[in-house]
């Protein structure tokens, strides 16, 4: 009863909705509520590579380049640059080359990237300026503070005064020279030292410049850095050792977004770290939205940056877009939101019931609710359930720049390496597991069976017969068919393993799977393999570890068989195809090449084609590679996962991208139609409340009935 | 009582310094620095140089408890032993392998989670020990056995289907309070209104039960009798005499349990979505994160520690014939 009243009193105080997780205020507003599962563990853009840190700085910082949000296949264009980068290419002697000279010759490329003049920073204090004090007029304001300054701050919202300032070039170079931070954690270090002229020993500079001066602030500007020069205020060049056309990828990702120098001066001030005022938590960013609270146990919330007011909605995208309504807002200033709150949701049934009550404009579903949410046409189209299309609510579908395999070992003795007999069994256990029944009932169908590493929208693959895998399907009728078990029992007797047992030894085949899996839902999926392995006698073992334990055997290829995957860093075939490069090898170069896979053929086809720009010659020698590698099956090809992202009626522009991570400028809230709709969701049931009451009343006079009459009879 | 508590005191600094090995033990016979360090810096584009760093920087490159390569003290202090430990004696929790300061994130999430297990602890206690008196009042009757059919019902049901069956009835189906979030002042009511009142019933059944077979073993004694024959009341025994003579049962239970209210429930906390500190330690588990760990291990035993200490002090309170000596 108290608890009934208490409900009642406070939802009467607040004036909105009982169930309502959002102050009442905030009816109305152009917000978008949507949920995190997990909190980011770096928000420094030189040090954040998860997609999940991502999904906050790519609304944050405003590199030189990005994604179209609505063209297909995925472009670059320019964001922060006023168009896209030129390149010039120069040979050992830095003399200038042709644009068709040929990769060979060519030593040095350099970008050049003019970015826009009217870019500026979201409020921060860093940028804040001295008005108060005479002496000190127009200088930083929050550049010598003490810990006495710092006793009542504990957020930056604390501090009362913020600024801002224009963007430079310098900007950009500066954060390139983060890159080579010595007491920053780069993900990417290894790969930009190879490319970035002088980034290598640039690092090995600031190492020693730090062991000079241990504790002292690193003021990276007075350390050149030659493979980076500012030519004007809004012109810097990049040069990178030989042609690497995919650097224009990273440009276009928060490595490469500008950071001023202000910001790093003004965290490194005693006291800050204490308060966990650091840029790693409090980023500092020239994009369409600030942080403006950030409790990763609670909420987060972005706020529209008041300076940004330097990109539009784009004015043209695919066929259907117009149709589908996607270019209404063309030409409107970006972004179309004012608040995106983020909120902390771990478990995925309160996610899923918050957003069918529209407390959350967007989700994607999880196994437990695919059910409730989509359901699959004779056709084979996955669209909404009836229930789902009452409330208005919508799916958008798109196959990730990803890809789940399971690679073979090439260094095992029995299912590795490039002999006849590894190859054929690797080709005909590729054939018993069948992936398509895999992504149906593990994945509710979401995801395609792979035909090669490279996935859909990805330079290289190829629609219809001619992208099938040869060595796993026939073209039948128009579409793929996984060849027969006899098919593969037949390819096994080749391999010298007849009815799975090894001809030589009389040994039955057993096979081992490391893996990570050892929950209750993993034991399915392991009886599944198991299962495909029996169609052809072969025995499958899972030998389930821990994590630290799989990555210790991957490196030392102490495995026959893994679960591993791939999600792109940018959308080329060179980014897929290099995984199988012998260069990158696990056990012997430390790369990503888990399966260790290894040939000469294969590897001399990669290094030309890597270089190479998009183009039908790319393609035939990717056609080629292709060949190579479906006909050695180092890798249970596996799947393509898709994404399914559910949208309530009132949110709009929502076109899936799987590349780009700042789409979040692009969407429109008709924040009216949305409290309407939550009204009429939302009603609270108060006759529970009434009920409880009585029954509470009613017992009450019970009891005191029957004590009153034990007392007497007493 | 002074001097006992001074005993009790330095009896605890051992304790901590076993649990603070055993935990360092346990911890690193799982994970090796190596591991942690990949952990944080993700499985994509990692280096060994990256890794050598990583530990450099956050003192994992040294040895775990004897550094044979140092001289003097410095064979102990030169340890990841020592210098991840000694610090927190002075409760100086230092930072997380990510960076972030541990001292001002148990400070922040210890209030969520205080809002959540305090009035729980307190209601809970409240209608626990009612419904057990109720229960002793009516012993030996119809009520008597409902009640003690509910009460085992109530325990053989998981904690975890009172969350999801809580939020799916109250909050789904009734609207009547969100299903999950926090917000912190008045406006927090109605976020932590379902999880206490979850967090109560979830308890009432073992809770109640043990409390009942207190009150049935101090009904049969002397005292009780004498009292009856006196002419009270049954209330008035019950609530006058039998509650009073068995509170040095009840406070054994509960007591030493105020102080680590502080540490937050996981379950509760995940569903229903409460910034609190139930999760930290899981977290901190699954993420390697060992600066985390050794921390909440620490504050979790010496909360504990400091539970014992109060639950002796209050059996001086309740029971003036007790002597800490």
């Amino acid at each position: 009863m108290l608890v009934s009243l208490l409900v009642v009193l406070l939802s009467a105080c607040d004036g909105g909705l009982w169930n309502n997780p959002y102050p009442a205020a905030d009816g109305g507003k152009s917000i978008f509520y949507t949920a995190f599962t997990e909190r980011p563990k770096h928000l420094d853009p030189a040090q954040a590579y998860s997609e999940n840190e991502y999904e906050f700085l790519a609304q944050i910082y405003a590199p030189p380049l990005q994604y179209h949000y609505l063209k297909r296949p995925y472009q670059l264009v320019p964001l922060a640059a006023a168009q896209m980068p030129t390149v010039r290419y120069l040979d050992k002697h830095h003399q200038p080359l042709p644009d068709t000279a040929p990769a060979e010759k060519i030593a040095f490329s350099v970008y050049e990237i003019h970015i826009k003049p009217n870019l500026r920073y979201q409020p921060h204090p860093a940028f804040a300026r001295n008005a108060s004090n005479p002496n000190a007029q127009g200088k930083p304001e929050y550049d010598h503070l003490t810990p006495h300054d710092l006793r009542d701050i504990h957020a930056l919202s604390d501090f009362p005064h913020s600024g801002t300032r224009t963007v430079t070039a310098a900007d950009y170079a500066y954060q390139i020279k983060r890159l080579a931070h010595p007491q920053l954690h780069l993900p990417i270090f290894g790969v930009m030292s190879e490319y970035i002229v002088g980034l290598k020993d640039y690092a090995a500079a600031l190492q020693q410049a730090v062991k000079k001066n241990p504790g002292a602030f690193l003021d990276l500007n007075k350390y050149p850095l030659p493979g980076v020069q500012v030519v004007d205020e809004h012109t810097y060049r990049i040069e990178v050792y030989g042609k690497y056309p995919q650097f224009a990828y990273w440009l276009a990702m928060p490595f490469f977004a500008p950071m001023p120098v202000e910001a790093e001066r003004f965290y490194a001030q005693d006291g800050m770290r204490e308060r966990n005022l650091i840029l790693d938590w409090w980023p500092v960013g020239s994009g369409p939205y600030y942080l403006s609270e950030n409790n990763p146990n609670q909420r987060m919330v972005l706020t529209r940056n008041p300076y940004y007011d330097s990109e539009t909605y784009p004015t043209a995208g695919e066929a259907g877009d117009a149709t589908a309504g996607l270019l209404v807002d063309t030409g409107k200033s970006l972004p179309l939101i004012d608040q995106i709150v983020f909120t902390l949701e771990k478990e995925t049934i309160p996610y899923w019931n918050k957003f069918l009550q529209g407390y959350y404009d967007a989700s994607g579903i999880s196994s437990d609710s695919f059910d409730q949410a989509v359901q699959v046409n004779v056709g084979g189209e996955a669209t909404v359930t009836d229930a789902m299309r009452v409330q208005g609510i919508t799916l958008s579908t798109a196959v990730a720049t990803s890809t789940m395999y399971t690679g073979f070992n090439w260094l095992d003795a029995t299912v590795g390496g490039s002999s006849e007999r590894a190859r054929k069994l690797r080709q005909a256990i590729a054939i018993a597991v069948d992936f398509e029944e895999f992504v149906s009932i593990f994945a509710n169908g979401r995801g395609i069976a792979a035909q090669s590493p490279i996935p859909p929208g990805i330079f290289g693959y190829r629609e219809g017969e001619a992208g099938i895998n040869h060595y796993v399907y026939d073209w039948v009728d128009g579409a793929p068919k996984r060849k027969s078990i006899e098919t593969a029992k037949r390819l096994l007797v080749e391999a010298g393993y007849p009815n799975g047992v090894d001809a030589q030894t009389r040994q039955p085949l057993v096979i081992n799977l490391d893996t990570t899996a050892s929950g209750v839902g993993d034991k399915s999926r392991l009886d599944w393999l198991r299962k495909q392995f029996d169609k052809i006698n072969v025995q499958l073992v899972a030998r389930s570890t821990d994590y630290n334990r799989f990555q210790d055997k991957i490196r030392k290829g102490d495995t026959q068989m893994f679960y591993f995957g791939w999600n792109a860093d940018y959308p080329d075939p060179e980014n897929f195809l290099f995984l199988l490069s012998g260069a990158q090898a696990k056990v012997s170069k430390g790369g990503e090449n888990a399966a260790n896979y290894s040939s000469p053929e294969y590897d001399k086809l990669f290094e030309q084609m890597k270089n190479m720009e998009n183009s039908p010659a790319r393609q035939a020698i990717i056609d080629r590679m292709l060949e190579i590698v479906r006909r050695d099956s180092p890798w249970l090809w596996g799947f393509h996962p898709k994404n399914y992202v559910l949208q309530h009626s009132w949110l709009s522009n929502v076109k899936a991208n799987v590349m780009a991570n700042n789409k979040l400028k692009y969407w429109r809230v008709d924040a009216k139609r949305r409290d309407a709709l939550r009204r009429d969701w939302n009603q609270p049931a108060r006759w529970p409340l009434w009920l409880g009451a009585v029954v509470v009343l009613l017992f009450g006079v019970w009891l005191w009935r029957v004590l009153r009459q034990r007392e007497e009879a007493k | 009582m002074i001097a006992y508590l001074i005993r009790r005191i330095l009896y605890s600094l051992p304790i901590l310094v076993g649990v603070n090995l055993l935990t360092f033990a346990l911890f690193f016979v799982v994970n090796t620095p190596d591991d942690m360090a990949r952990m944080q810096l993700g499985i994509k584009r990692v280096t060994p140089d990256a890794i050598e760093k990583w530990k450099q920087q956050r003192g994992y490159d040294k040895p775990l408890l004897l550094n044979s390569a140092a001289s003097g003290t410095d064979k102990i202090t030169g340890t990841i032993f020592w210098q991840k430990s000694a610090s927190m004696f002075v409760l100086d929790f230092g930072y997380s392998d990510d960076g972030r300061s541990i001292g001002r994130e148990i400070t922040t999430r210890m209030g969520p989670s205080l809002a959540i297990a305090l009035p729980t602890f307190l209601i809970g206690l409240v209608a626990y020990v009612s419904f057990a008196l109720l229960m002793t009042l009516f012993r030996a009757t119809a009520l008597d056995m409902a009640g003690v059919a509910l009460c085992v019902l109530l325990m053989s049901v998981s904690g975890l289907f009172y969350i999801i069956g809580g939020q799916f009835v109250v909050s789904k189906l009734w609207h009547l309070v969100p299903i999950s979030g926090y917000d912190g002042g008045m406006g927090g009511f109605k976020f932590v209104v379902l999880p206490i009142v979850i967090g109560v019933i979830g308890s009432v059944g073992s809770s109640s039960r043990w409390y009942r077979t207190i009150f049935l073993e101090e009904i049969g004694k002397d005292y009780v009798r004498t009292a009856r024959a006196k002419g009270l009341s049954e209330l008035a025994v019950l609530f006058r005499h039998v509650l009073k003579n068995a509170m040095i049962p009840i406070l054994t239970g509960v007591v030493v349990i105020i102080p680590l209210l502080f540490m937050g429930s996981l379950l509760t906390e995940s569903f229903f979505g409460i910034p609190g500190l139930g999760s930290y330690t899981i977290d901190a588990i699954n993420a390697q994160d060992f600066s985390v760990v050794r921390a909440m291990v620490f504050l979790g035993s010496l909360l504990y520690i400091v539970g014992l200490i109060l639950t002796d002090i209050s059996y001086t309170i309740v029971d003036p014939r007790v002597r800490l000596s």
